[in-house]
């Protein structure tokens, strides 16, 4: 029996004349993933990807378990390919669904008669399949209100499709469709989740982690690239910039009042992201603060921190609660990593009270007091980059 | 010449394995808990070889726990899923071919008040999906079943198993030894529907002294010993870095040629099956369609040992059963209701890809030749 993939789109079916462009990059980010498991067709029609192995015996659950993780993708099901002829269609809705319908109690059927020269209306297909499935598994009994499967028979432009239920893609605009952004990437459970935030409407993303050697260790950074690595299940290739840091935070302590520590030490990150970020055409910059969360993280030193920059700064994760940062963290598997306990350079010379309503004014002259324009650029100079690929 | 026909119950470790095994002693001594670069180094020597075993049954790296084998990883998958999930649901569903490592831990288990539902096979010592999973009920909380069965090669069915066991009972815990099958079939954590499975070195040409346990994702175990965090803190104590690494160069050096190998025993023993059904006083314990790493048959008349001993004279080293169990009579040939006599007759002859076509032909002659000389005791 032949087997396909159905991959629905999410929104993107809403687009108007740019839609072609997105199902290009959706495609192609489809190809990406998909190639390593062998030979595909790919046709396109009705906001649908038909996905069709070449070659019998492909590894069809590993490639829907990936294509779980391709954005812009709203749905997706395993479907059993038919003649355009109702006899074909019922015989393979019995065997192609068998497993499902022996373990299931009750089932419903629906039916999309895209091709309206089909000789049967849609009515007529649920009806008549219903009867069929019903005689074969004298068990099942229809509940067309919470059935524990819906059996979905479609009819196509060149075939008819048999599948139950589908899976949940994992949504949003397909990568690279919305430009490119620079994530800062500290190591805690917030920035990946807002990385993959922001890469789920299609931007891609690129990170940027400050290393303070030796107040912050090889194992640290070491989890950061870990979390990048992570990372590219869902946004794809990341771009990974490690900035050292080590002189501006001594520089810093020497000269800056404490309780300002933190809020310049994120300036001066900030400064020093924008810098990269034009080097890599990033067009804004990306963080995981949460209102309040902490005590840089507050509206007031928000602003200050802001007040440095010239291109926008997303946080996506600015209303959200941290258990459902952690949901989301789980999620996507960066939680494990996120939780090994290495210091990281914004826990280096926390200040014993920080200001957690600072003035703007204040601020820059605290920052008046340390000469930090040298340093940014030795820190941008000696900044290394690595890219770490998605891994098959 | 020499001809050692008993990979299944070890094999020589490879030149990579050991080189990495020496490498290691000499360079990566540091403790991988340390948090200075010479404990960072042995931990990152040792995630390389987590990443190559996870990469060899298709896992994550995270998945994969090192142990000291393969006996050691299923006390821990067994013991510590049943005291996660065994309060309210006391029940295991096994197979009764199990090896000692499963079968014996089941058995404590059994002690501590779990219900055992041992599967036998059919009266053709077919193992059928449906039995095992018609002893699944509400109340089970694991099922453990070998892929590999290793006296004997058969393959049991354990995706179409555990596939519907995961279907009808999400809740139930399934755990596979994979020992047999590791690199000799091809296996894949997510096709097999396995939450935990258990594998060793030495089988692969590896070193003794290491083993795996791979832990799905979202799975909860009980640690059997207590101690420091390394691990994911299962499995306290500073790892074994130098094995580890052997471990890992063992499966680098074993995972290109799973297919090739496979065809290449699979002939071996299609030639060496063919051979002893054309002769006189043997029967076959072993089918045509199990694992082509292992060939079981008896030697009418001969008592295991015996036969043993008298090819051993002639340089060919086989088992009459499973190492493990050191000339006990199998329980495993009983569960495929092969005869007493019959079982008290078996020879187990396990290939590797270094097992040539003369070594076949030296065992059949061998066999001849004992058939021929030693004096038969009566069958009957």
């Amino acid at each position: 029996m032949k087997e396909v993939i159905l991959v629905k789109f999410g929104e993107m079916a809403l687009k108007g004349q740019n839609r072609y462009s997105f199902e290009d990059i959706l495609l192609k980010q489809i190809k990406y993933r998909l190639r390593p498991l062998g030979r595909f067709i790919y046709t396109s029609a009705q906001s649908t990807i038909y996905i069709e192995p070449e070659e019998e015996g492909t590894d069809l659950d590993e490639a829907v378990s990936r294509l779980r993780k391709v954005f812009g993708i709203a749905t997706i099901c395993r479907a059993c390919v038919c003649e355009k002829d109702f006899a074909d269609m019922q015989k393979k809705a019995v065997a192609y669904l068998k497993e499902t319908f022996e373990d299931a109690q009750s089932f419903k059927v629906e039916a999309k008669r895209a091709d309206k020269a089909f000789p049967m209306k849609s009515p007529e297909i649920c009806r008549e399949l219903g009867g069929t499935i019903s005689e074969a598994f004298p068990h099942l009994h229809v509940d067309v209100h919470e059935p524990d499967v819906t059996v979905v028979a479609e009819v196509r432009d060149t075939n008819a499709y048999i599948h139950a239920d589908k899976l949940k893609g994992a949504g949003g605009l397909p990568l690279g469709s919305s430009g490119k952004a620079l994530l800062l990437l500290s190591g805690g459970i917030d920035s990946p989740v807002a990385g993959y935030m922001m890469a789920k409407r299609g931007i891609q993303v690129s990170a940027i982690h400050f290393v303070s050697p030796p107040y912050t260790s090889d194992r640290a950074r070491l989890k950061v690239e870990q979390l990048c690595q992570k990372m590219t299940d869902y946004c794809g290739d990341v771009n990974f910039y490690c900035v050292p840091f080590t002189k501006i935070q001594e520089e810093l302590r020497r000269r800056c009042p404490e309780e300002y520590f933190t809020i310049l030490m994120r300036r001066l990150m900030m400064l020093i992201a924008q810098e990269i970020a034009a080097k890599e055409e990033a067009l804004a910059l990306i963080t995981g603060e949460s209102v309040g969360q902490v005590a840089s993280q507050t509206l007031h030193a928000m602003v200050c921190t802001d007040a440095v920059c010239h291109v926008p700064v997303f946080r996506p994760l600015i209303g959200m609660d941290k258990t459902e940062i952690i949901e989301i963290a789980r999620r996507i598997d960066t939680f494990d990593i996120s939780i090994q306990p290495y210091e990281d350079c914004c826990t280096v010379f926390t200040p014993r009270h920080p200001k957690i309503r600072p003035q703007l004014a204040a601020i820059e002259a605290a920052q008046a007091a340390g000469d930090f324009e040298e340093m940014i650029r030795e820190a941008v100079e000696g900044t290394e980059c690595k890219r770490f690929r998605v891994v098959f | 010449m020499a001809f050692y026909l008993d990979h299944a119950a070890t094999t020589k470790p490879c030149e990579q394995a050991i080189e990495a095994i020496t490498a290691c002693l000499r360079e990566h001594y540091g403790n991988p808990s340390s948090l200075h670069r010479v404990g960072l180094d042995a931990q990152l020597a040792m995630d390389g070889a987590r990443a190559v075993v996870a990469g060899a049954i298709g896992a994550q790296p995270e998945s994969i726990l090192f142990t000291s084998g393969a006996t050691e990883s299923s006390n821990l998958a067994l013991r510590g899923a049943a005291s996660a999930y065994g309060r309210h649901r006391p029940h295991i569903v096994t197979s009764a071919v199990e090896h000692a490592s499963v079968r014996e831990t089941i058995t404590a288990l059994e002690a501590q008040g779990f219900s055992i539902t041992r599967i036998l096979p059919d009266e053709n010592g077919v193992f059928h999906a449906a039995d095992f999973l018609d002893a699944v009920t509400d109340k089970t909380c694991l099922i453990s079943m070998m892929l590999v069965e290793n006296e004997t090669g058969r393959i049991l069915p354990v995706a179409e198993t555990f596939r519907a066991v995961k279907r009808r009972y999400p809740h139930v815990i399934t755990h596979c030894d994979i020992v047999q099958g590791f690199l000799k079939l091809p296996v894949k954590a997510s096709a097999l529907h396995a939450d935990l499975m258990s594998m060793s070195a030495h089988k692969i040409h590896g070193p003794k002294g290491v083993g795996a346990l791979y832990t799905a994702k979202g799975i909860r175990l009980i640690p059997v010993t207590t101690g420091g965090k390394q691990e994911r803190g299962l499995r306290p104590g500073t790892e074994s870095v130098p094995l580890i690494c052997g471990f890992g160069a063992a499966v680098q050096y074993m995972q290109p040629t799973i297919d090739a190998r496979f065809a290449q025993t699979q002939d071996l023993r299609r030639k060496l099956l063919a051979a002893l059904s054309s002769m006189d006083g043997i029967t076959l314990n072993s089918e045509p369609e199990g694992s082509p790493y292992i060939v079981n048959f008896s030697v009418h008349g001969i008592r295991s040992e015996i036969m043993l001993h008298y090819l051993e004279q002639r340089e060919i080293y086989v088992s009459s059963g499973s190492a493990c169990s050191k000339g006990a009579r199998s329980g495993v040939l009983s569960a495929y209701r092969i005869p007493e006599k019959q079982a008290d007759c078996a020879i187990r002859c396990s290939f590797s890809e270094e097992t040539t076509p003369e070594a076949i032909e030296a065992l059949l002659c061998g066999i001849r030749e004992g058939q021929a000389q030693l004096i038969h005791q009566n069958m009957h």
